[in-house]
């Protein structure tokens, strides 16, 4: 079993990659501070106090102190120059004006202004005797799945296998065909199956390692979640590993040199990067564009993995973003087949 | 009964890359147990032909019979596979696997290979074996090149310029290494542009320039073709002024042939003791004077340049 030429050659792929630290680094160590620094960036932090201005004046105390105790505000009395530098400068996000009518002076354009001028005129109008006819109460709920880490974690996942996929296969099979390895193979008895097998395999056992890193920092530090269940997550990551493997051979197939080949991945790459909604969602894009980025391999990737991991869909449902995964995984291998240069 | 048939036997090789004739019409025999040596400067063909045999390039013309067998897809392929050893000239070995992953890797692809103790053994390699690849001397690596070719318990092997580039003493190493499976009963089939190498280990060698076999036979045989054992080469101080004419040195007694070089003149000699007073005796009467005067016994390297004009390593 230990001497059968596929394990050799498996732990082979395997023992290179793990002996090489900035491999390590870039696969397990990259995706993780990407998700960290995004996830601190991006927090939700909500709307917060909302920081008002009361223009000094007739009355200017007593209105002030009106909207500090409303929840959500907070106010500072200023002068007129200086109230609208921070208005300008957006230190505050509303400028009110004491007297007759009362003025708001905002920038309608913001939504934080406008949510001030809502708030402070609730609180004028109702320092001036306003009752509200209907009895509200508010009940807060926070839905799980909605921050901007659950968006990212899901797409950082995509856009791993992706990388690893690419590099991993494609590298090591330029990397091994400038320095005369492939051909020394060739002039033995090896199969090339085997050969191009042993990728397939080495890739499947770091794959369970980068996924569980990642989705466990993302469970640690932001506890995101996996609403579906973790079976259809390691299906889904299974898939795309060997997908986007496919891809890289086809990649890898003809190349001479490694400056051809990573020139070559990143051209594949950084379409999908951009479009393929990791870092943002394509639905920004122009709805001509939509097929097209649809059609993309990691596009399919992610919505797949997002809808696993944050509305918690079933395998059943995701036939058709799996499906485009799965055909660009085999053209690619089957069309890599044909083209590859053994030597 | 038939004889076995040879280990190699090709005829008409033609092997043409873009703008170069690689090999132009080859014919070789080599026989079992024969360690045989393509000999020749680099670009006449020795790598183009070594490949074509070991069925890694296809040539253009000719045919290719191994063991009695001939390279065409499939499992035939695979099952004469099994029976060779083949070193590459250029191939770099993954450098973060040890000694020993390396070997278990290649040992991997035959059926009856040699365990790894066993061949790290023949090689000498047993103290390097939990050493990365990347750590090894220039030696030490083509040792083990060498012991992935030989993992396969081989009966043919094939060596492209094995000691290309290592100091004296790796290379005496990879000569007994060699030695020893020849003593085995395997059959070598080895390039060198090294005509010492040629002439210690081939028991045949056949001289290549240009893509074709110009000369083939014993390194003793060819080497007497010269007529003559020894070559005596010298310089004068004073350049070209002085010299004597090539018919003068070539009526000196025992002198069998004259080569003018640039930068210093190489006579054939059959009896040393003979030629050099007499050399001395002309040089003295012109009033020329030495700069170098050197004696060694022919080589091979003596034959190329008979042939050619030229000198191996910078021909």
């Amino acid at each position: 079993m230990r001497d059968h030429p596929l394990v050799q050659l498996t732990l082979a792929r395997m023992r290179e990659f793990y002996r090489e630290p900035e491999a390590i680094f870039w696969v397990f160590g990259f995706p993780i501070v990407l998700a960290f620094a995004l996830g601190i960036a991006f927090r939700n932090r909500g709307p917060g106090e909302l920081r008002v201005a009361v223009l000094r004046g007739a009355g200017d105390s007593v209105l002030a102190a009106a909207l500090a105790r409303a929840p959500g505000l907070t106010a500072a009395l200023l002068d007129s120059s200086e109230a609208r530098l921070q208005l300008r400068t957006g230190r505050v996000a509303l400028l009110v004006v004491p007297g007759d009518p009362v003025v708001y002076r905002y920038d309608s354009t913001r939504t934080e202004s406008r949510l001030a001028r809502l708030e402070a005129d609730a609180v004028v109008q109702r320092a001036r005797g306003r009752s509200d006819p209907a009895r509200v109460t508010d009940q807060r709920v926070t839905e799980p799945g909605s921050r901007y880490i659950d968006f990212l974690i899901p797409g950082l996942l995509g856009m791993n296998l992706m990388g690893s996929g690419l590099w991993g296969v494609g590298f090591s099979v330029v990397q091994a065909r400038t320095k005369k390895l492939l051909k020394r193979f060739m002039a033995t008895p090896m199969r090339r199956s085997h050969y191009l097998l042993s990728f397939i395999l080495s890739r499947l056992v770091f794959l369970f390692l980068e996924v569980a890193a990642l989705v466990g920092f993302g469970w640690w530090m932001f506890h995101v979640g996996v609403r579906g269940s973790f079976a259809a997550v390691a299906a889904i990551t299974v898939l795309g590993a060997l997908s986007f493997a496919g891809l890289g051979m086809l990649v890898a197939s003809r190349a001479r040199t490694v400056e051809a080949v990573s020139g070559l991945m990143n051209l594949v790459m950084l379409p999908m990067w951009i479009l393929s909604g990791t870092f943002f969602s394509y639905a920004r894009f122009p709805d001509a564009m939509q097929p097209l980025v649809k059609a993309l391999p990691l596009t399919a990737l992610n919505d797949a993995l997002r809808a696993v991991m944050i509305d918690g869909s079933r395998l059943g449902e995701l036939g058709a973003p799996l499906g485009i995964v799965t055909a660009w995984g085999l053209v690619s291998f089957v069309v890599a087949l044909q083209i590859f240069r053994w030597r | 009964m038939s004889p076995p048939a040879p280990p190699i036997r090709c005829a008409g090789l033609t092997k043409r890359y873009a703008d170069v004739i690689a090999v132009a019409g080859l014919d070789l025999t080599v026989n079992t147990r024969e360690c045989f040596g393509l000999l020749g400067p680099n670009g006449a063909g020795k790598t183009t032909t070594i490949e074509i045999l070991e069925g890694l390039t296809a040539p253009d013309r000719g045919e290719v019979e191994i063991l009695g067998m001939r390279w065409t897809r499939g499992s035939s392929t695979r099952a004469l596979r099994e029976r060779l050893g083949i070193q590459l000239q250029d191939t770099q070995l993954a450098e973060k696997l040890t000694v020993e992953e390396t070997v278990r890797l290649f040992r991997s692809f035959y059926r009856a290979a040699h365990s790894v103790e066993e061949v790290l053994g023949l090689v000498g390699l047993e103290e390097k074996r939990t050493a990365w690849v990347g750590k090894l001397s220039g030696g030490q690596k083509q040792r083990l090149a060498v012991a992935c070719a030989l993992v396969s318990r081989p009966e043919l092997l094939f060596l492209d310029e094995p000691t290309t580039g290592l100091d004296p003493q790796s290379r005496r190493q990879l000569w007994e290494v060699i030695g020893r499976f020849r003593a085995a009963g395997g059959t070598v089939l080895l390039t060198t542009h090294y005509m010492e190498e040629a002439e210690r280990l081939c028991d045949r060698v056949a001289i290549m320039d240009h893509g074709k076999v110009i000369a083939l036979g014993t390194p003793r045989s060819l080497i007497a073709s010269l007529g003559a054992e020894h070559v005596v080469e010298f310089a004068l101080a004073d350049g070209a002024a002085r010299a004597p004419s090539p018919a003068e040195l070539a009526g000196l007694p025992g002198v069998r042939a004259v080569r003018p070089g640039v930068d210093r003149t190489a006579l054939t000699v059959a009896e040393v003791h003979r030629a050099v007073p007499a050399l001395l005796g002309l040089l003295e009467r012109r009033g020329a004077e030495l700069s170098l005067l050197a004696t060694h016994h022919a080589t091979l390297e003596d034959v190329f340049v008979s042939l050619t004009g030229r000198h191996l390593r910078d021909a």
